[in-house]
């Protein structure tokens, strides 16, 4: 059904961060809808304020001051619908990914089956599995029953059996759940998903009944062979809400001014990420990538199907202060664009997670932040990738599938000094293949149209096909095997008004074509050695429209996967070159 | 823009809740004075359960074995005490594996919770108990020194004060923890060598405060049972002038740490209270604020880190030599310095 844009009206979205909240403005304008502004406050969910509220209203406050238009009424209530002096907003939803992860227990009948889909499942939210109980593990029910009380969990997923498949395991596993919450004290008890064999629904209700909150969900494994996570997904997404409501002050209020339909920003996130896949329903996939102060989030969609990972271990904050492992240090040391001893760099992680929202100032604090999010984007894309549908093809393995466009948000890469900078992270970090659009979420509004999409796509649409979001350029990655320095692709840029650019691509370069933003263009591809530019084979090319972007059109033959030198000057000298290929500092 | 606060105070009124997140036995009264390491309350967080299977136990279905439970719900129970049976000729029963208290019996199980040590919640400062908090703990009121650290290994204790950073930054030997300094609390600066932390166990010392220490040390603190503070952070980070004089200055006076971890989602922060008499009545510190000029402040990232200045200017955003975009404030350091700084990279001292 159509949206109508007069019964729609403006939408007003709060995300709540784990350092920053945002509140972003959406109306129509001209007869179509269009981001208007936003206004960003640091969040209150900690000490002293323990209340999402005040870093809430501080951001409609700075909202407010921008747009000229009252949102709080004198009852410090959201003016909602928006009254006739142009006061308030029609529409209201919010996303939220403050808090510590949701500790998850797991419980599945087969490690490799049933348990690694729970897995899967609890890491499509902001949490942590912090233990696993499956047939497999050899503990006995009060070794159990004892772990459950020691780590108290926020969550416990239970799946196993495949429908009207196995029974009596799932209960047996299900045993030491039911027996951990009776011992509990109330304020602790997990809440319980169960996304199992749904013949034992009602078993599991008697036997868990008054013990604790019960949540049901479609099986995630109704066959052995078939992995179904899209509806429990969703459900997941509530019991986090839930949780999190009950945990943070001020959550609940978010939740009832949004109708009930608080998100998580990873769900809204993935939303988004799905709704732009179907939109464009190409044989390639869309990838998402966010790269957050709690977590990093890849949401990639195949046709419309979503996979989405919220990895906190791979969040840029909030960190530990266990030192790093040597391994993990080398990993990040080897992407810095500068000289840091190993030490500083040790030292600056753990004194992340004393300041979190501390800010780079220097050269090599930045070079180690933009380090960090190379590494973080390489390894949770790595972690998503294990998950991807069966149609989402590469070029070969540990490679991304074809993906268009990418969508990055988070602010190390939105508020990189320079674009080139942004742009050099997404290549590094996520090392795309093929033909791709890179695209920058620079008002961090992603997430909002995420939670916006269902009640009203056309917002979202229009949005997506505005200029709110940086086009930083298409990027054509060709794939294959040739020495440095072999041409490998030939490729010609036809402009509005017949003037043409031919370029010869060699492999180990990082060139790009000059075609100014919004420009259009026709490119021609014409691999060689057999090289793979997602056309459909190996060696095959082709022609397609292309637009401008920030920093035109990026060829990007460095190879994949990316080999650096092992010479650490060698290195530092090649990221120079890289960035200024791409026009940056 | 919403300013954090530590505390580095000469004199304030300093209030604790010293609460367990479940219930438990109360062991302090009203009007109580305390000291930093007396227990305030107890209880078993964190129990051991064990499960018997009575009917394999006494070879017989689970239906039949309740009729021979011999231990029901709430009953205490001894090691090698018989829970159940005995049953048939040869006799079989089954006994308790340790002490502890029936929880539930049935069903051909019965689940015991063992008896161990409670945890023992600890009032963290020294001061006199002004409120009871029912079933859970108690308010805990003092009057003293306060210096906020942002790390701690978790421990708890008081003892005197021995200052042995000579300068804010000064790297700390085992040399200088020699057995005079047994049960005394030492204030450092920067600790970089395992030795220190191995001496101050064996000695043993009752706490260590200090400015920064190498975070491969992490492991190694946390395993020790006497607090280790930190007041700025890893690396060698010197500490700030204003911490430095106030403690240097309290050198052997009495001082509680609560070494406890830095938690942004509650209000725990680690932290050193040194008692002293209020001249009058002293109001509870500041917790919340907003940035303005005029105030004190500390710089938590590079390239100023520890310094302490004043805000001159509030300056707008900012744009940095390395392209940095951040809401920022002109600050005159104390040496006289004038920097602009990310407010990202300031708290307010207060």
């Amino acid at each position: 059904m159509a949206t109508s844009l007069v019964d729609a009206g403006s939408l007003l979205v709060v995300d709540v961060g784990s350092v920053s909240t945002r509140a972003v403005l959406f109306d129509v304008v001209a007869g179509r809808f269009r981001f208007l502004a936003s206004g960003s406050a640091p969040t209150t969910a900690g000490a002293p304020y323990h209340n999402v509220s005040e870093g809430v209203r501080l951001a409609l406050d700075r909202l407010q001051n921008v747009v000229g238009r009252r949102l709080i009424g004198a009852d410090e209530q959201l003016i909602i619908p928006s009254a006739s002096d142009g006061s308030g907003v029609d529409k209201f939803a919010a996303t939220i990914s403050a808090g510590t992860p949701l500790k998850v227990v797991a419980v599945g009948l087969l490690e490799d089956v049933s348990l690694e889909s729970a897995r899967r499942l609890a890491m499509t939210t902001y949490s942590r599995v912090v233990q696993s109980i499956s047939l497999n593990d050899r503990r006995r029910q009060d070794a159990r029953i004892n772990t459950l009380i020691r780590l108290r969990p926020d969550l416990v997923l239970v799946a196993g059996g495949t429908d009207n498949g196995a029974s009596q395991s799932v209960l047996k596993l299900l045993e030491p759940v039911g027996l951990a919450c009776y011992l509990l004290p109330e304020h602790y008890r997990p809440d319980v998903l169960f996304v199992g064999n749904k013949a034992l629904r009602e078993e599991v209700k008697s036997s868990l009944r008054g013990l604790t909150t019960l949540h049901f969900a479609p099986n995630i494994r109704p066959t052995l062979e078939f992995e179904r996570l899209d509806t429990a997904q969703s459900q997941v997404a509530r019991v986090f809400n839930s949780i999190r409501s009950r945990q943070i002050p001020g959550v609940e209020e978010l939740d009832v001014w949004s109708n009930g339909k608080l998100l998580p920003t990873s769900s809204a996130f993935g939303r988004v990420v799905r709704f732009d896949s179907k939109l464009h329903s190409n044989k390639k996939g869309v990838l998402g990538v966010d790269v957050g102060a709690s977590a990093t989030t890849i949401a990639a969609a195949f046709d419309g199907d979503l996979t989405l990972g919220v990895y906190p271990q791979y969040g840029l904050g909030y960190g530990s202060t266990e030192p790093v492992e040597d391994t993990s240090l080398e990993e990040i040391s080897r992407w810095l664009v500068v000289e840091v001893p190993n030490e500083y760099v040790r030292e600056y992680l753990a004194n992340k997670a004393c300041y979190p929202s501390a800010l780079p100032v220097t050269a090599e604090d930045m070079a180690i932040e933009q380090a960090l999010a190379r590494v973080v984007m390489q390894n949770a894309v790595r972690q998503a990738a294990k998950g991807f549908p069966a149609q989402a093809s590469s070029p070969g393995e540990g490679l991304l599938p074809w993906v268009e466009p990418i969508l990055a948000t988070g602010s190390v890469l939105t508020q990189a000094p320079s674009l080139a900078q942004s742009a050099l992270m997404l290549l590094d970090g996520l090392q795309p293949v093929g033909v791709t659009t890179l695209v920058l979420d620079q008002n961090h509004i992603a997430s909002a149209l995420g939670a916006a999409a269902a009640a009203n796509p056309l917002l979202v649409v229009q949005i997506l096909d505005s200029n709110s979001f940086l086009y930083l350029g298409t990027a054509i990655t060709p794939v294959g095997n040739a020495r440095p320095g072999t041409p490998v692709l030939r490729l010609k840029l036809t402009y509005e008004g017949s003037q043409e650019s031919s370029v010869e691509v060699k492999q180990g370069s990082l060139q790009v074509l000059a075609l100014p933003q919004g420009q259009k263009a026709r490119l021609q591809l014409w691999p060689l050695h057999g090289y793979d530019v997602g056309m459909g084979a190996s060696g095959r090319g082709g022609s397609f429209p292309v637009t401008g972007g920030a920093l035109g059109i990026i060829i990007d033959a460095r190879g994949r996967p990316l080999a650096l030198p092992a010479d650490t000057a060698k290195r530092r000298e090649l990221f120079k070159k890289w960035l200024a290929a791409l026009g940056g500092l | 823009m919403f300013a954090p606060i530590t505390h580095i105070l000469p004199i304030t009124s300093i209030r604790r809740e010293r609460v367990l997140p479940i219930p438990g036995k109360v062991i302090v009264r009203s009007g109580q004075k305390v000291n930093a390491t007396d227990i305030i309350a107890e209880a078993n967080l964190r129990p051991e359960y064990i499960l018997l299977d009575i009917a394999r136990g006494l070879g017989v279905s689970a239906d039949r074995s309740d009729k021979y439970l011999i231990s029901q719900a709430g009953d205490q129970v001894a090691q090698g005490d018989m829970v159940a049976g005995p049953v048939g000729l040869a006799r079989r029963v089954v006994r308790s594996p340790r002490d502890g208290k029936v929880v539930l019996a049935g069903g051909g199980q019965i689940l015991i919770e063992a008896a161990s040590k409670p945890f023992q919640l600890k009032a963290g400062i020294s001061g006199e108990v002004v409120e009871l908090v029912a079933d859970h703990g108690a308010i805990v009121e003092t009057t003293g020194a306060l210096i906020h650290g942002v790390w701690g290994n978790g421990q708890v204790d008081f003892g005197v004060m021995t200052v042995q950073a000579k300068s804010p930054d000064q790297a700390l030997t085992p040399n200088q923890l020699d057995v005079s300094l047994r049960g005394s609390v030492v204030l450092g600066a920067y600790c970089e060598d395992p030795e220190v932390l191995k001496t101050a166990e064996d000695l043993p010392l009752r706490g260590l405060i200090l400015a920064s220490m190498s975070s491969v040390l992490v492991p190694a603190a946390m395993k020790m049972q006497l607090p280790v503070l930190l007041i700025e952070g890893f690396g060698r980070r010197p500490m700030n002038p204003v911490a430095f004089k106030l403690l240097t200055t309290n050198d052997r006076r009495d001082v509680a740490i609560n070494a406890e971890v830095w938690d942004r989602f509650s209000s725990a922060r680690p932290e050193v209270v040194i008692p002293l008499p209020a001249p009058g009545s002293v109001s509870l510190p500041k917790e919340a604020g907003v940035f303005s000029p005029d105030q004190q402040v500390r710089v938590t990232g590079a390239p100023f880190t520890g310094r302490v200045g004043i805000i001159t200017n509030m300056k707008g955003i900012i744009v940095f030599q390395n392209g940095l975009r951040a809401q920022s404030a002109e600050v005159r350091l104390e040496n006289g310095e004038k920097a602009i700084l990310p407010l990202a990279n300031l708290e307010v001292l207060a």
